[in-house]
């Protein structure tokens, strides 16, 4: 599958922040295991809303759904922030003691695999 | 049925006190005003952690909390150099208490400011801080700035309240009589409803804070044609907005604390406001996530010296972000056990930092489950402060407020005496070592 290079940026928004006490809930899931991106991008890789796509960066692969936002510049994807967004920033903080939650370089592709409920993604950090 | 008034939201860092709601058999059954979706959503409450418990072969196990308490004194009591992270969303005094039980046993303490604001302290620490309470800017101020913030969606009562759609003293238009200019990456909510929307290309907020700088210290002739993704004309009339306004305000969020050139960025900004000073009054403000991580910052502060990420593993603080903060004391492996309270490194953290929380022995204290109960070993559930519990915050300006407790609990413990309990039961392992 073809797939495009992106900058990646996470951050928050209204229902993630409803949800921040109910983080195991469907409601979180369906907020935050989401990638905001251009309708030119989306039309680029072939995906329609709710299509599976698969964010891979230098530092791990996630699979999220697609969901159309023009307020992103092309080229540019969001993902709110949390589980699965931090699945692909990075760690390093470049000495400052902060991590890179946004301007990540990534590849996103159209991918048929299913997006991880939270806890199987926390599974996948564990032995 | 009981009206509750003056109920002082424990959400984010705009800390609203002037939130009413309707209490019924011990129960928030309504949020009548004040508080926005975010904030009422917290007030209407979540499903619970039901017991303290302890994970015994992959699974966690119903206990009692003096088994909960214990077993985590254990683990604090044997690790060589735990980390006791989280801390902003719950109240100064289980900080306090937090900071003396860190300096006991020779732990890392540091809390969300690590992965939100962090950048911003250190930036302040270098250059200062023009800054000013939120009610200045309420009463006065007729230009604000977002950069890199999205208050529409994080804060949302923060234009309402405070700055851009509040009616102040001399505000009395409201909006009518404000400019609001926005710059961020991408169109937001808030960018849709600024008079200037400034989009700047992803990490270039550098450039942009040095090219407006530069136009307000009278150098425009040197700002080439366009700076980061902004052509030259939109940065001309940024800049003459700017001398324009009598009370001008730049609030920055993660946007610019996040990315790229970090707290160099917030220096950039700090440096910019003071170049603003030519022309009028001019302040900046970081808009604080958690409604205490100012506390805690604050109490660290006063305990140690130094805001967070301190490291009392010598005998004596030792403060030094990127070394002793806690994504790369986890990436490196280098912290033995954790207590992570009132926060969520499981859905917060990058992954490479959560390889080694998810191998470590992990005390997690919380009113509710999220993804960091998944590595927990004991989970001690807390009362909620602000409803189930009061005691005292500070506001994303630094202006201390107490939030009050508007239901009872009879079973749930407030996080100060939780840790309180730990520390003593910490108190007693040594003892018992000692006889």
């Amino acid at each position: 599958m073809e797939g495009t290079n992106v900058r990646l940026i996470s951050g928050r928004t209204a229902v993630q922040g409803q949800n921040l006490d109910s983080k195991l809930t469907e409601k979180y899931f369906d907020e935050v295991a989401r990638c905001d991106m251009n309708g030119s991008d989306m039309e680029k890789l072939g995906v329609a809303k709710d299509d599976t796509v698969k964010v891979t960066t230098a530092y791990g692969a996630v699979v999220v759904k697609a969901k159309q936002d023009d307020g992103n510049p092309e080229g540019m994807v969001f993902i709110p922030m949390g589980p699965w967004c931090n699945a692909v920033v990075s760690g390093d903080t470049h000495g400052a003691g902060m991590p890179s939650f946004k301007g990540v370089d990534a590849r996103v592709e159209k991918t048929a695999e299913a997006v991880l409920p939270v806890k199987e993604l926390m599974r996948t950090y564990m032995g | 049925m009981v009206e509750v008034t003056d109920v002082v939201c424990s959400l984010c860092g705009c800390v609203c006190d002037n939130i009413v709601v309707e209490v019924e058999d011990n129960k928030v059954v309504k949020v009548k005003r004040g508080a926005c979706s975010v904030g009422k959503s917290k007030l209407l409450g979540h499903e619970r952690i039901k017991s303290p418990a302890i994970r015994e072969n992959g699974e966690l196990k119903e206990c009692s909390y003096d088994e909960a308490i214990k077993k985590a004194a254990e683990i604090l009591y044997k690790s060589r150099r735990p980390l006791l992270y989280g801390w902003s969303s719950t109240v100064c005094e289980a900080d306090r208490e937090g900071v003396e039980l860190a300096e006991d046993i020779g732990g890392v303490v540091d809390n969300t400011a690590s992965v939100c604001h962090g950048p911003s302290v250190l930036a302040i620490q270098d250059v200062g801080l023009p800054g000013c309470t939120l009610g200045q800017i309420k009463n006065r101020a007729d230009l604000i700035i977002y950069w890199g913030s999205n208050p529409a969606q994080a804060h949302a009562n923060h234009m309402k309240r405070y700055s851009y759609v509040s009616k102040g003293y001399w505000t009395s238009e409201g909006k009518k009589g404000k400019k609001l200019i926005v710059v961020d990456v991408r169109k937001t909510m808030t960018a849709k409803m600024a008079d200037v929307f400034v989009q700047v290309k992803q990490g270039k907020d550098f450039q942009v804070f040095s090219a407006i700088r530069t136009m307000l210290r009278g150098h425009e002739d040197v700002v080439p044609d366009e700076v980061g993704g902004v052509p030259k004309e939109q940065l001309l009339e940024v800049a003459s907005m700017m001398k324009e306004a009598k009370f001008g305000m730049i609030f920055f969020g993660m946007g610019v604390t996040h990315t790229g050139a970090r707290h160099n960025n917030i220096v950039n900004a700090i440096q910019t406001t003071r170049a603003g000073h030519l022309y009028g009054k001019w302040t900046i403000m970081p808009m604080r996530g958690h409604y205490n991580v100012t506390g805690f910052n604050q109490v660290c502060c006063w305990q140690t010296g130094f805001p967070y990420s301190v490291d009392l593993s010598r005998g004596y603080p030792w403060y030094n972000p990127g070394e002793t903060s806690s994504t790369d004391l986890l990436a490196r492996g280098d912290c033995d056990a954790a207590m992570i309270i009132a926060s969520d490194p499981g859905a917060h953290f990058p992954g490479a930092a959560l390889r080694h929380l998810a191998k470590i022995p992990t005390i997690q204290i919380d009113p509710f489950a999220n993804p960091t109960t998944e590595f927990a070993d004991v989970v001690i559930p807390a009362a909620i402060s602000g409803i189930e519990s009061a005691g005292g915050v500070y506001r994303m300006d630094n202006v201390p407020l107490r939030l009050r407790k508007i239901i009872e609990t009879d079973y749930y413990i407030p996080d100060e005496e939780i840790v309180k309990r730990i520390h003593a039961e910490v108190r007693a392992l040594r003892g018992k070592e000692g006889e």
